[in-house]
């Protein structure tokens, strides 16, 4: 069993943004440390999805609620504001249609907190241009034709497509990739952060 | 306890007989006077009563679901893969109970026991049985077990109706729900099934409306067929083709009705055997039972209403290839308790199986089925 002291920095910043004793739904669990953490110490309700068979074992051991589901297959079994907060961390760049999943999120809850990495970091932009190929990091290591990330996009693309659906945003932390928020990032997030944290709604 | 079984296994098992003298009456209005449960346990009682937990069995199944009766005993019980030391659900943390149910042919009144009001045999005169009924009877052998809450009651296929009614009918007295491979009511196409194993029983002429016992003969013919049908439902077309593929008994084709092919003797072999051990009017009461459950109809056909009331933890498992009772059959339990705002976990296990996967040992169920007892353990 994970430790639940040792949250992860941007599940740090995810558990301030939901309410206690509410209900929440983790799109691609993982682990279950989130749901554990929120469970544990705000008195929060919920489900994971999740479908790989390892994963949904660990959640299980974490004594939280997973249900193995493929958000590619949508999400109809969940009511409209049947939940309180809708999570999906660095998961948007991996489904097959980021667009509706959000729409998806907002339809089920209220609020939603998404995490993806960023493409317009500086070094994924100077890979490319000097380069030529597409970028590879820590962040993102897999080759452009076996990455599970299909539909990467820049915080800039994630603000437009918000924009153009009329999804506000309430809050948002741009880190590094050890979840660190430095003062260099603050200054200039869009070329120097490297997954942001955003907190949404269509209210 | 002689070391020629399996340190995994709970090694030789004794079932024991409970009379009940109190009248019992059934969904049907019809009374069953009083009547007997055979039943075996695997485990300890811990001092408060706490760790009980029920195992429910499905259409041929029985009181022995694990261990061995004699040390001559050719197989263990019918669930022995998931029941013991160190298994899913595991005897050194639980008290295990399992119960031949009502209408049964193991030991629990029965069509073949002998009805007190007429001194001759039940035959077809046994009522039919709701898995109601059999929830209640199961709760009065928990009241003589002194057991007010079971930490968890199990079961698949049929078993799972079982612990799906539990959860409905006494919400105080079941901690968790483990429903595997099961239903929240048959499609048509099931019932469809039943009624074609049921015709092919009542059809052939040595049942004799089901007073085959008093006739001295066993409508075989009708019970082998009836079991080669439901055997077949339970494997994938995949499991088929990997088993018996096109492969001819003898190599050669014989131009003769007599089974060629390895699957034709296959079945032929699982009916024969079958219909020596099973009751054939306990099997259309099982099948019966089957076809009646829908909890969701007292409540205007509303799942989410039904499952409203139940208290417990759910875990809900499926098997990608079981299309007797499919992924999509549990999906609908699952997706009613999320509605009902309940406790719930599901997995879909990659299986080539078909629906007999729930009682074998796959690596993935039975990791993802120790977890979830694990947890159950640790809230007892």
């Amino acid at each position: 069993m994970s430790d639940v002291t040792e949250l992860r920095s941007d599940l740090e910043v995810i558990q301030q943004w939901v309410k206690p004793d509410s209900q929440v739904l983790d799109l691609g669990c993982g682990e279950g440390q989130l749901l554990k953490y929120l469970q544990t110490h705000k008195n929060v309700r919920g489900y994971g999805l999740e479908i790989n068979p390892e994963k949904i074992t660990a959640c299980i051991r974490n004594g939280v609620n997973v249900i193995e589901q493929n958000l590619d297959e949508g999400l109809v079994n969940f009511e409209d504001k049947s939940i309180d907060t809708v999570i999906m961390t660095l998961a948007l760049q991996a489904v097959r249609r980021p667009d509706i999943v959000l729409d998806e999120m907002l339809r089920i809850a209220d609020e939603a907190i998404v995490t993806f990495p960023n493409f317009g970091y500086w070094h994924t932009r100077f890979y490319l241009m000097l380069k030529g190929r597409m970028p590879m990091s820590e962040t993102l290591p897999y080759n452009w034709y076996d990455t599970p990330n299909i539909h990467m996009c820049t915080f800039r693309d994630f603000e437009v497509l918000c924009h153009e659906k009329g999804i506000r945003i309430l809050n948002r932390t741009v880190m590094d990739d050890q979840y660190r928020v430095p003062l260099r990032i603050r200054l200039w997030p869009s070329m120097l952060g490297e997954i942001a944290v955003y907190h949404i709604t269509r209210r | 306890m002689p070391d020629i079984f399996p340190d995994d296994s709970v090694g030789l098992v004794t079932p024991v007989v409970q009379h009940f003298s109190e009248p019992l009456t059934l969904r049907s209005g019809k009374v069953l006077q009083s009547y007997d449960l055979i039943y075996e346990t695997y485990g300890t009682l811990n001092a408060d009563r706490s760790n009980a937990v029920l195992i429910c069995h499905a259409l041929s199944g029985n009181h022995h679901a694990a261990g061995y009766h004699s040390e001559d005993d050719k197989a263990p019980g019918w669930w022995n893969s998931a029941i013991g030391p160190g298994k899913p659900i595991d005897t050194n943390r639980f008290f295990v109970v399992c119960l031949n149910n009502l209408g049964g042919c193991d030991g629990s009144t029965g069509p073949t026991s002998i009805n007190p009001s007429t001194g001759r045999v039940y035959g077809p005169d046994f009522p039919i049985v709701t898995v109601r009924d059999w929830v209640i009877s199961q709760g009065r052998l928990a009241d003589v077990l002194g057991i007010k809450k079971w930490a968890a009651v199990v079961g698949g296929s049929l078993g799972g109706m079982q612990v799906l009614r539990w959860a409905i009918q006494f919400p105080e007295r079941i901690g968790d729900a483990v429903i595997i491979a099961s239903a929240p009511k048959l499609s048509a196409q099931n019932i469809a099934f039943n009624e074609v194993a049921r015709q092919a029983i009542a059809k052939d002429p040595d049942f004799h409306n089901g007073w085959y016992q008093e006739q001295e003969t066993l409508p075989k013919a009708g019970l082998m067929q009836a079991r080669m049908l439901g055997h077949l439902t339970y494997l994938s077309d995949d499991a088929m083709r990997q088993k018996f593929g096109r492969e001819l008994r003898e190599g050669n084709l014989n131009f003769s009705f007599a089974p060629e092919f390895q699957v034709e003797s296959y079945l032929h072999y699982q009916g024969e055997k079958f219909s020596t051990r099973f009751d054939a009017n306990t099997y259309m009461l099982m099948t019966k039972a089957l076809d009646y459950f829908d909890p969701a109809a007292e409540y205007d056909n509303d799942l989410v209403a039904c499952l409203q009331g139940t208290q417990c933890r759910f875990m809900i498992m499926s098997f990608t290839t079981d299309w007797r009772f499919s992924p999509a059959r549990s999906e609908e339990i699952v997706n009613a308790l999320i509605q009902a705002d309940k406790d719930v976990s599901y997995a879909c296990i990659e299986s080539e199986s078909g629906h007999d996967a729930f009682l074998l040992p796959i690596p993935r169920y039975l990791d993802i089925f120790s977890a979830y007892m694990e947890g159950v353990a640790a809230r007892v």
